[in-house]
């Protein structure tokens, strides 16, 4: 009721302030057309708003800057801060020149009766300078961002530490790859019970398919008791079902090859991420449903995680969790892992927590881990 | 067609199947208009949300009923309202509601033509986009909720109805809305890229043409080479999501199940969907630079600067943006080399835009301007053009893309550079030619308070979104009460809803002023910008066929504006060229 009053409100106002210009009109006599004085009006209102938006350019800067991403935690990390401060700085040069010069140009040579404006077509000398000028800056700014982006993709990870990280509908787990550092072969349609990431390995096509055995003798004993056709045909339906599962199963575990195999057994599970500060760490991101993305703001890194593909991305943390709270002077700060790319209703709240520490905390903490280890699952 | 071919008119084929290109182009803007009008509540009703995360507000329930329970809003709706609002501002306003109108109502008009090629194939491209309409707001209703993968679409969360509510019904809806609005766009850009080609009058060269009938023949011609593209990867989709293929799916795992779909690719589609989507930037942009050129020029009573620069620029715009699509990719896993040639071609896109812009300014500059409301939108899309377009070279570079990607940087960028900048040419082009819509004038002073309420509230809303980004907040974020990283982002969320909703309220004005001229508006008289253009020949009294006589040949350019040794500061392009009068540009 009350927004249906308020629309009233608003429409029988703006009648009222149209009866009112009309009217002012009528005494005033002015025409509804562009006069030397709206000309005057609205060129300074041009050149106050040019100012205006310096102005709360420069406010915004001022108190919204320092809760920007402003201390990068990763070896790339400076590479990309730099390229950004130069192109950032480039760019605000080029604002501050070109806002003032258009609303100044605007408010000095707004209309006058009696004014006459220069009949200028084209300037060839000028025009190849602007145009070759912004050319040459933008090449030097393409070659400088080509060579950052070519250290960031081109790493050396033949002795990076191998973790996958994997999303789902609505959290991330991560696959540490244990002593080998090698990931054992992983699908969705392993997954299930505890192996959460589809992880193919003896044990657990062991006990995947003892589960299934299970069932499937179950309802082969149901089957001979039912004496109703159509739960017959039902439960036929679902053992039918179950065998072809088995049969896809060990059809993935016969054509893993048998390193692939012993890789997993020590791969671990586990739901936060744990990284040693210095380290490199090559990522493999996977995804069980839709497309997510792996965003680490804090070490500028971010990566899609695509259903039927791997992605990778290669990084090194500089800084510890605990020297970045002592660094931004905030106890509770912990680094995180967002997803960037929308993937449904909670998108908003998918998230893990990443906590980089010495080698021997992480070493420590790694430990611990043993009981998610596939072999032990 | 023409006047020969005049019958008797009623009310049916005068206003509603009219196959007169001026009645055509006022149904696409006012269809537009109406369209613009949902995305843009759907967007206050977002704004209220981001500024008190999860809290109740009266207004959520009365708008969202189920879907705000206790007038709290929902994720689903959340996801749903941006991505409608997104599609419908994308599409239907700044695509069918600023090219419709103003391709209709101008290419014609400036070229000397008394219609469109195909008069019928142009009502037909008017009526595709009426069901497109129809359907699209149809979907709003469905049980499931409209579509909510995001504008993008991309798959497997528009595919597989388990991952999200709105990729049931509401998602085959919205494929279907599409697949019409392309047929729309088809047709329609195929007559208008054949109407500039053939029925030009008598003299009117393509160096003679006005920059917005050249802005608008190459938009047509991008149309029509990305929007079929777009339609494949719809239908693609659709085959996908009800037929059991597998062109976008591959080991998905949901609710327990793993689906049957195998070897499909998702990038795939995103390339697919990218090589019309940057194009389509260009395609929502391109009018109304058109649109300013021709108003900056007459308003400053100034030949455009640079004319043959303008066009090469338009033709480099055009031509780069089909090769640029892969950086809206650069996070996906695509090749990193892929990559690198992709920032080399993005940021070459920077050359013809600076151009464009110092060609703007050098207009302006030692003019007598004339500050018309749509001046001074003309002038604010320069601005917002600037804004908004250097923040492309972050993001066009894909190191510095690594951090901002899909971040409220994106977000104010593209709001800036093609949102404001086409809502800005939109709005100056109804402002401007409104007198040949409908006879009369809109009121100055209103138009004023609209220009200058929209403005700030366009910065005010947008520019803070830049520190959203560079804090690492995510766009389609329904909350970000989840991270204690965002925590004291609030305030400047709060200071963006402020400057949305005030923005929106402000269109009232606007809304006002359109429908009130239409009726009460002063009589225009012929010429009301002194403009020298050729649909400032045409009768006031809006007639089918254009011109009552003979069709006017044309003898200059259309920007002889203030030159030395004529008796007026505007020559109209069918005004003979004196003895030893120069044609120069």
């Amino acid at each position: 009721m009350i927004n249906v009053l308020i629309v009233l409100f608003v429409v029988v106002f703006v009648a009222q302030v149209v009866r009112i210009f009309e009217i002012s009109n009528i005494i005033t006599k002015t025409k509804n057309e562009v006069s030397d004085r709206s000309n005057h009006i609205n060129g300074i209102l041009l050149l106050l708003s040019g100012i205006g938006l310096l102005v709360f350019f420069f406010w915004q800067r001022a108190e919204w800057m320092d809760q920007t991403l402003q201390i990068s935690a990763s070896e790339h990390g400076p590479l990309i801060d730099n390229l950004w401060d130069t192109t950032m700085g480039l760019i605000i040069v080029v604002f501050l020149i070109l806002t003032p010069l258009l609303f100044g140009v605007a408010f000095i040579y707004r209309g006058k009766e009696n004014n006459q404006a220069s009949y200028i077509t084209h300037n060839n000398k000028l025009e190849f300078f602007w145009t070759a000028i912004p050319a040459v800056v933008l090449m030097a700014l393409i070659s400088y961002g080509l060579v950052v982006w070519g250290k960031i993709v081109n790493q050396d990870i033949s002795d990076a530490m191998v973790v996958e990280v994997y999303a789902k509908q609505f959290n991330w787990t991560a696959r540490y790859a244990g002593d080998d550092n090698q990931l054992g072969r992983a699908d969705v349609r392993f997954v299930g019970g505890k192996n959460e990431l589809g992880v193919i390995s003896q044990s657990t096509k062991d006990s995947q398919i003892e589960n299934l055995d299970k069932k499937i003798q179950k309802l082969t004993n149901d089957i001979k008791k039912s004496e109703n056709p159509a739960e017959k045909k039902l439960i036929s339906k679902r053992l039918e079902k179950l065998e072809k599962k088995k049969k896809t199963l060990m059809t993935y575990f016969i054509t893993t090859p048998m390193d692939k195999l012993m890789a997993a057994e020590d791969d671990i599970i586990t739901k936060e991420l744990h990284l040693p500060v210095g380290k490199k760490v090559l990522f493999k991101f996977r995804s069980q449903d839709v497309i997510h993305s792996a965003y680490l703001p804090h070490f500028r890194v971010q990566m899609n995680c695509v259903p039927g593909t791997t992605t990778q991305f290669a990084f090194t943390p500089t800084i510890t969790s605990a020297d970045m709270k002592k660094e931004l002077n905030n106890d509770s700060f912990e680094y995180v892992m967002l997803c960037n790319k929308i993937c449904g209703a909670a998108h908003y709240n998918m998230q893990m927590k990443v906590i980089v520490e010495t080698e021997e905390e992480y070493n420590a903490w790694l430990e611990t881990q043993n009981q998610t280890k596939i072999s032990n699952l | 067609m023409g006047i020969e071919g005049h019958h008797k008119e009623n009310f049916f084929s005068k206003y509603v199947f009219s196959l007169d290109h001026k009645m055509i182009s006022k149904q696409f803007l006012i269809t537009g208009m109406v369209m613009g009008v949902i995305a843009m509540v759907m967007s206050a009703l977002f704004r209220i949300q981001l500024a008190n995360p999860g809290e109740s507000s009266s207004i959520l329930g009365t708008f969202l009923g189920r879907w705000a329970e206790g007038g709290v809003m929902s994720p689903d709706i959340y996801l749903s309202l941006v991505t409608i609002h997104g599609t419908i501002m994308v599409f239907f306003v700044l695509t069918g509601g600023l090219s419709g109108t103003f391709a209709n109502l101008l290419i014609p008009l400036q070229i000397g033509a008394r219609d469109m090629a195909s008069g019928f194939l142009n009502m037909l491209s008017y009526w595709f986009f009426f069901a497109s309409s129809v359907v699209m707001i149809v979907s709003l209703f469905v049980q499931s909720g409209p579509a909510s993968a995001g504008w993008t679409i991309y798959p497997p969360l528009s595919a597989v109805p388990e991952t999200i509510s709105g990729s049931g019904l509401g998602m085959t809806l919205w494929l279907v809305s599409m697949t019409l609005f392309i047929v729309s766009s088809l047709l329609g850009g195929l007559n208008y890229i054949v109407t500039v080609l053939n029925l030009r009058a008598e003299g009117m060269s393509l160096t003679r043409l006005p920059l917005t009938v050249w802005a608008l023949l190459v938009t047509a011609i991008l149309g029509v080479l990305s929007f079929p593209v777009l339609l494949s990867a719809a239908l693609l989709l659709v085959f996908d999501r009800s037929f059991g293929t597998s062109f976008f799916l591959s080991d998905i795992l949901v609710q327990g199940e793993v689906l049957s779909h195998a070897g499909g690719n998702p990038i795939l589609f995103q390339h697919l969907f990218w090589f019309l989507g940057h194009p389509e930037v260009y395609i929502v942009l391109l009018p109304a630079l058109g649109i300013t050129s021709e108003i900056i020029a007459t308003n400053s009573r100034k030949p455009i600067f640079g004319y043959r620069a303008m066009i090469g620029s338009i033709l480099a715009i055009a031509f780069l943006s089909f090769i640029v699509w892969g950086h809206h990719m650069f996070i996906t896993g695509m090749n990193p080399f892929l990559g690198s040639v992709f920032v080399f071609t993005t940021l070459l896109i920077a050359i013809p835009s600076a151009i464009k812009v110092f060609n703007y300014i050098a207009t302006l500059w030692r003019g007598n301007l004339q500050f018309t409301p749509a001046m001074l939108f003309s002038i604010g899309l320069v601005s917002t053009f600037i804004t908004g377009g250097l923040t492309g070279l972050i993001l066009g570079d894909s190191a510095l893309d690594i951090n901002v990607h899909d971040t409220y940087f994106v977000v104010a960028h593209f709001h800036i550079v093609m949102g404001l900048s086409a809502i800005f040419g939109m709005l100056a082009g109804v402002y401007h030619w409104f007198p040949k819509m409908y006879g009369r004038l809109m009121n100055l002073k209103l138009g004023y308070i609209h220009f200058w309420g929209t403005f700030i509230c366009a910065y005010g809303t947008f520019f803070p979104m830049h520190f959203l980004g560079m804090a690492g907040l995510p766009r389609r974020y329904y909350s970000n009460t989840a991270f204690p990283m965002f925590d004291n982002l609030l305030d400047i969320n709060e200071v963006v809803s402020f400057f949305a909703i005030a923005g929106a309220l402000i269109q009232v004005v606007f809304f006002f002023n359109f429908f009130y001229s239409i009726f009460r508006g002063p009589i225009s008289s012929q010429n009301p910008w002194k403009s020298n253009t050729l649909e400032w020949t045409t009768p006031v009294e809006r007639i089918h066929g254009n011109w009552p006589g003979e069709i006017p040949s044309v003898h200059r350019w259309a920007y002889d504006y203030s030159k030395p040794g004529m008796d007026d500061d505007f020559v109209s392009q069918i005004v003979p060229m004196k003895e030893g009068e120069e044609e120069h540009h």
